[in-house]
């Protein structure tokens, strides 16, 4: 295994991070900050609790969801796009490195960078609101898998990307509605039957009530399904990658 | 084309590239390249010769038939090819935002090397960038950008380096510079193959010259052997008194008038045993034609290629 080659990935990435940091980290925390004042603590007040717990504490795992799912798309996605518009690309495919090896240097620096923002949402979020997690393991398993997922499903973005739009399109016209849609500021059970049922067909709604559960042991679906459900997802993303990079598709002419 | 003396350094047998397009853009390419030689790979825009290049560095996918580096299939052993070869791209891409010295170190980590400062050191300060280490790429000149490109191509040590029109766009001491660098490496043992469209270049630089033609190679030639082989002179003799016509005296000894008549222009074979030189200098005498001065030329590799070129 080409370890180095690993490495200079992965330490490639992480500096674009630091470089950014502004855009990497400081713009999320502000933005998931400005969603607990304003739903967590203006209108969170005069809501009352669901499934027992208090609405304020009730999205904070939506939230950490919705910044990570953002976060790890753009990430990954940027990260293999940037190389395929500048022409650097060349050095990539060139390098004694294979797809397993790249990806690893990729989705790994992307899904760290979306864990650092992960973390450092959830405790901004212990700053507005009160709560403890039950299931810290599962919760970070949660975490973890999630960011994977998605920093995979973000790579193939990048790689199936052809411009800035392309890169742009799928995060804001699908991942972001899915997202709101996925119970991360309601429990799906407040909705009429038939949006119930409609919900089920959103794979959000199962990380979204996963990582609720870990954190308060209540959810609207059962917690197993939600991790197979998760470890479906990459399943497919692993599967997508793998296809092209055998094909070359976008990557090889 | 092939050397029996020694493995090839890179050995082509019946390599065929199409793209999904229908282009053929290698056809049937048979081509030995010899460890250390510096071979120059000649051809007119499209030819084929970037697409070779990205073939053997894996850069686009590969055709029928088989490249072996060192003896090593270049898919089933890429990791042992890949590392063996540098790559200096015609296009100038770049990591803007990331300093001279961090994109060589990247490079050379990407090819699987564990970190050698000293050895990026000895690189830039070789190519003049030492002192540019910490700028940001962006910041830099087009010439400078190009060397960025070479420092990375030379970061992991390869033993071939592929140098796809290096000096394009680059101002004529940096030329220099480079191709003093190419000889020091090629001292060096590294095989380069180069490809360029300043054929003075290869004819300076290179051992052996090969010319690639709508993805044929057309010929494979030591340089020496193919400019005396396909190299002519021509002898002008520069007139006391202007011609209105050849005289036809002179007609079929070869010799051709100028269009303004005052200047006469024999092509011979300068390996030829007779010349026809001392014949003809009798001859002009005999019908009183004097000439004022006289000099000889001989055709250069350009002359040579553009002949190669209009003959296909």
């Amino acid at each position: 295994m080409n370890v180095y080659g690993i490495r200079a990935i992965y330490r490639f990435e992480m500096a674009r991070m630091f470089r950014t940091l502004l855009q990497s980290l400081v713009t999320p925390v502000l933005t998931t900050s400005l969603y607990f004042i304003v739903f967590g603590s203006a209108i969170g007040s005069r809501m009352t609790e669901i499934d027992g717990v208090a609405y304020a504490a009730f999205i904070v795992p939506g939230l950490i969801m919705l910044s990570l799912l953002t976060e790890s798309i753009f990430n990954a996605s940027f990260g293999i796009y940037m190389p395929k518009f500048s022409g650097t690309v060349y050095e990539l495919l060139s390098a004694p490195l294979s797809p397993l090896e790249i990806i690893i240097g990729y989705v790994g620096a992307a899904a760290t960078k979306s864990l650092i923002l992960g973390v450092v949402i959830l405790v901004t979020a212990r700053l507005f609101v009160p709560f403890e997690i039950e299931h810290p393991f599962v919760m970070l398993a949660f975490l973890v898998l999630t960011a994977l997922s998605f920093c995979l499903f973000g790579f193939a973005i990048g790689v199936w990307a052809d411009g800035f739009e392309r890169l742009q399109i799928i995060p804001m016209m699908i991942v972001m509605p899915l997202t709101f849609l996925g119970g991360s500021f309601y429990s799906i059970s407040m909705l009429p039957e038939f949006w119930q049922k409609v919900s089920l067909f959103n794979p959000v709604v199962y990380l979204v009530n996963g990582f609720r559960w870990s954190f308060f042991g209540v959810a609207d679906v059962a917690v197993g399904v939600s991790l197979g459900i998760t470890i479906g997802f990459m399943a497919l993303c692993i599967a997508i990658i793998w296809w092209m990079f055998r094909t070359g598709y976008k990557l090889k002419s | 084309m092939h050397a029996p003396s020694s493995p090839a350094a890179i050995s082509i047998s019946g390599l065929t590239k199409t793209y999904a397009s229908g282009l053929t853009a290698l056809n049937d390419i048979n081509l030995d390249i010899r460890p250390g030689e510096i071979f120059a790979l000649l051809g007119p825009n499209g030819a084929g010769k970037t697409t070779l290049i990205n073939l053997i560095c894996g850069i686009v996918k590969p055709g029928t038939g088989s490249v072996l580096i060192n003896g090593h299939d270049i898919q089933a052993e890429y990791r042992t090819t890949r590392s063996l070869i540098g790559l200096v791209p015609q296009e100038l891409s770049t990591d803007a935002f990331e300093t001279v010295w961090d994109t060589v170190r990247f490079s050379r980590g990407l090819f699987g090397k564990p970190p050698n400062p000293a050895y990026i050191e000895k690189t830039l300060r070789a190519l003049s960038l030492w002192d540019k280490r910490k700028s940001k790429i962006k910041e830099l000149s087009g010439g400078m950008k190009r060397r960025v490109l070479i420092a990375k191509a030379l970061s992991h040590e390869p033993k071939i380096l592929f140098l796809d029109e290096p000096t394009a766009g680059v101002d004529v001491e940096l030329r220099r510079d480079m191709w003093e660098m190419v000889r020091k490496l090629r001292a060096d043992g590294v095989t380069i193959i180069l490809t360029t469209h300043y054929i003075e270049e290869a004819e300076d630089m290179a051992d052996r010259i090969g010319v690639i033609l709508k993805g044929k190679i057309i010929l494979v030639e030591e340089k020496a052997a193919l400019m005396a082989k396909l190299g002519k002179k021509q002898l002008s003799l520069q007139l006391q008194v202007k011609l209105d016509a050849l005289p036809p005296e002179l007609d079929g000894t070869g010799i051709a008038l100028s269009a303004d008549g005052h200047e006469l222009v024999y092509t011979f074979d300068a390996h030829a045993d007779d010349t026809g030189i001392a014949a003809l200098l009798k001859r002009l005498g005999d019908l009183g034609i004097d000439f004022k001065d006289l000099q000889t030329r001989q055709s250069s590799l350009e002359d040579i290629f553009v002949s190669l070129v209009h003959a296909q």
